[in-house]
């Protein structure tokens, strides 16, 4: 038996390689003119998603992003991966810090999740911007299923799956009752290259957008930024000129023999 | 956007397919030997003197297969000081090879014999960046990669880039017009260098970089002269480099090709379609993807097919939704057997990666014989096809890659087995031939250095080189500057 329908989310976020900058005015990270791309942990989700679909245990892949106008792009990048179709939940709030809270992303796609009626929500274990990595376990909680965060491995048999998941001391395995939100962690999976075909096919699927104030969820934020600082910068280190001078610095300065 | 990329330095297990020593020209008999004196009096002009077992390392090409005998590596640290070693030199007849990074593939920054070696990598100092105008200036011995990553924290880039950045000096790089996967869109260094400070061989320093101007057409230029001269001219103390606004936004695509005919397509459409954004066009055949991919065993080729060619495709522009529409157009209008875009920055360091890590792949597999050279495209990769036939029976694995976009071929033959003379017989003069009766150049981007002065004539006209012999001399008058290197000894 397969299941019906996948539910993907995936965000998009400043690419892992941007240098990333304080604006200005300290109210925040600099977004303009900066490479953004699909987070890796939901691109992994993603992949995870269409795999289950080519192995024939699901139906439908459906990608959802909640964001600005780009946020197209990203959903346009999962649809060339091999999802079948897309959901745009519109909004012009910042999602990596002081725009929508963690719990309104999780209510935003609650409420998708009531409409789609999917049996299993891939999600990726954190955003590499806001590293809130909230969005599965709350989105369990308001929906009351079952989950598996940092999912190494992901194995659906008909209304359960068995997950591997990743925790500080090695893995564990799960068994979880579907329907059921899991996150995708880095060893889940190598997210593939969207190939030519696909991406040209992708132009040809559909995307619904949605606006995120018609969903019924309150969208003020709670947390307030009050100031984003870039880190100290870290001192040069120095050259010692012998051993005994290692010795006494590791003694004296560091403090740590 | 590749950060930390280092020529990785051969292991001495690597090194045991060593060449036999590469027959060299014979030293000048009108250069004197460095006496212990002259060491002293040298010690007393430079702050920094290498000597001893110390200098050995400085003797030694990259690719192992020259090795000169310089007793002493003199490293300046101001202008100043390279004028006075070089005005030593001069009155004692004292030949200098002025080194850089030493990455270099045709032995120009290593000594053949005994000379001197003057090592640029002490001037390194980033003066300042003009924003208005784009124009860097700099010590010659500021690292490529370092000069790349200042003018990125200022939201410029430097106009070329190439494998060995984070080890080669701009410097050098000027020295030998590096060429690298931006030419196709910022064009020569040539074009980009407004300005040089440079020593002539009698220690006279003459400053043409006072300036940050873009344009300035007073007299001859004589930066160019240097540009391009591999150290047998002077010695490139300071430039200024302009160098163009930062295109944040890059997409890279990966594309296979069932035949070369159409990567030239794939060149066409590119350059019609991508416009101004277009930023690297290179290829891989199947021999250099199959080296890449076995010395790369955590990538994968993201296309599973047999087509014989791939093609690496970049953009770099400063909209990224006109990019992408742009990127969409251009994968519209290509015909090609399969493809694909890197979906994340990772993802296209992956794909530079198989590509920037052909040339060390081949090297570190047995003794290579590496060609650069430019071609009429419509039958650039003729040459690799027939190198692969005339050394069929000899069991070497031939590679060609390179900057499609330039139509700049490097051709590679391996040979696991170490140096065969019989295979390089059978390779030179033949290649060079065979690229001059193409109407080719035997050097694209490499330069002459040590390897190629007795070919320069396949090149350049009878008058040409008698005219390159007269400015040598003019510049030069002792040829203490890099001797055996450029220019055959026929001409001086």
């Amino acid at each position: 038996m397969s299941l019906k329908r996948v539910l993907v989310g995936v965000k998009r976020v400043v690419d892992y390689a941007v240098r990333v900058r304080v604006a200005g005015d300290g109210s925040g990270v600099e977004l303009a003119n900066v490479k953004m791309s699909m987070n890796p942990f939901c691109e992994i989700a993603c992949e995870e998603a269409i795999r289950l679909k080519e192995k024939g245990l699901c139906e439908e892949a459906v990608a959802v992003s909640i964001g600005p106008k780009q946020a197209q792009e990203t959903l346009r990048s999962a649809l060339a991966m091999g999802c079948d179709r897309a959901i745009h939940i519109t909004t012009d709030a910042r999602l990596d810090q002081g725009g929508l809270d963690p719990l309104a992303v999780a209510q935003l796609l609650q409420k998708i999740v009531e409409k789609e009626e999917p049996d299993l929500v891939l999600v990726g274990k954190q955003s590499i911007d806001g590293d809130h990595g909230t969005t599965a376990p709350m989105l369990a909680e308001l929906l009351g299923w079952s989950q598996a965060t940092f999912a190494a491995s992901l194995n659906v048999d008909g209304g359960t799956a068995e997950v591997e998941r990743e925790t500080d001391a090695g893995t564990e395995v799960i068994k979880i009752q579907l329907p059921a939100v899991v996150s995708a962690d880095l060893r889940l999976n190598a997210p593939r290259y969207p190939k030519l075909p696909n991406i040209m096919k992708a132009k040809k699927k559909p995307l619904e957008a949605i606006d995120a104030a018609s969903l019924g969820v309150d969208l003020t934020p709670s947390i307030v930024v009050e100031g984003v600082a870039p880190p100290a910068a870290r001192k040069a280190g120095v050259t010692v000129e012998s051993v005994d001078d290692l010795v006494d610095k590791l003694k004296n300065e560091a403090a740590v023999l | 956007m590749r950060l930390a990329r280092h020529i990785r330095r051969r292991t001495d297990a690597v090194r045991s397919f060593s060449a036999p020593t590469m027959p060299v020209a014979k030293r000048h008999d009108w250069l004197s030997t460095l006496e212990d004196a002259d060491v002293a009096n040298l010690n007393a002009r430079c702050s920094k003197i290498i000597e001893g077992a110390d200098a050995k390392p400085y003797n030694r090409d990259w690719m192992d297969k020259c090795e000169g005998k310089a007793r002493i590596v003199a490293q300046p640290a101001t202008t100043e000081e390279v004028s006075a070693v070089l005005a030593y030199c001069n009155e004692k007849r004292l030949a200098v090879t002025t080194q850089g990074g030493k990455t270099g593939l045709v032995g120009g920054s290593v000594p053949v014999h005994d000379e001197v070696i003057l090592s640029t990598t002490r001037l390194n100092t980033i003066e300042g960046l003009d924003k208005d105008t784009g124009v860097v200036t700099c010590g010659a011995g500021v690292v490529l990669e370092t000069l790349d990553a200042y003018l990125r924290e200022h939201d410029f880039v430097a106009p070329l880039d190439l494998g060995a950045a984070g080890t080669c000096t701009i410097g050098g790089n000027l020295a030998t017009n590096a060429g690298g996967v931006r030419f196709v869109r910022y064009g020569s260094l040539r074009g980009a260098c407004v300005g040089l400070e440079f020593v002539k061989a009698d220690g006279t320093v003459v400053d043409c970089a006072r300036t940050s101007l873009r344009k300035d057409n007073t007299g001859y230029a004589l930066p160019q002269l240097l540009i391009g001269s591999e150290g047998t001219l002077g010695v490139i103390t300071k430039c200024c480099i302009a160098c163009p606004s930062l295109s944040p936004f890059v997409n890279v695509a990966w594309l296979a090709c069932n035949s070369f005919d159409e990567v030239r397509k794939v060149l066409t459409t590119a350059r019609s379609t991508l416009g101004e954004i277009l930023s690297a066009v290179e290829f891989l055949d199947r021999g250099a993807l199959d080296a890449t991919l076995r010395a790369h065993p955590d990538i994968e080729d993201p296309l599973e097919t047999d087509a014989p060619f791939r093609v690496l495709v970049e953009t770099a522009g400063c909209d990224a939704t006109h990019d992408a529409a742009k990127l969409e157009r251009f994968l519209e209008a290509i015909d090609v057997e399969d493809g694909c875009v890197a979906p994340t920055t990772s993802a296209m360091n992956a794909l530079w990666t198989l590509r920037e890590g052909v040339s060390d792949a081949m090297t570190s597999r047995g003794f290579v014989y590496k060609y650069d050279v430019s071609l009429p495209p419509s039958t650039l990769y003729d040459l690799v096809e027939k190198t692969t036939e005339r050394l069929e029976h000899l069991d070497v694995d031939v590679a060609g890659y390179g900057h499609v976009g330039d139509a700049n071929l490097h051709l590679n033959v391996c040979d696991v087995t170490g140096y065969r003379e019989e295979v390089h017989a059978l390779l030179e003069p033949w290649v060079y031939e065979e690229v001059a009766r193409s109407r080719g150049s035997i050097s694209a981007e490499h330069g002459v250095g040590q390897c190629k002065p007795e070919y320069l004539h396949l090149n350049k006209s009878v008058e040409a080189m008698d005219l390159m012999g007269s400015l040598k001399k003019v510049m030069d008058p002792h040829l203490i500057l890099n001797p055996y290197k450029v220019l055959p000894a026929s001409v001086l």
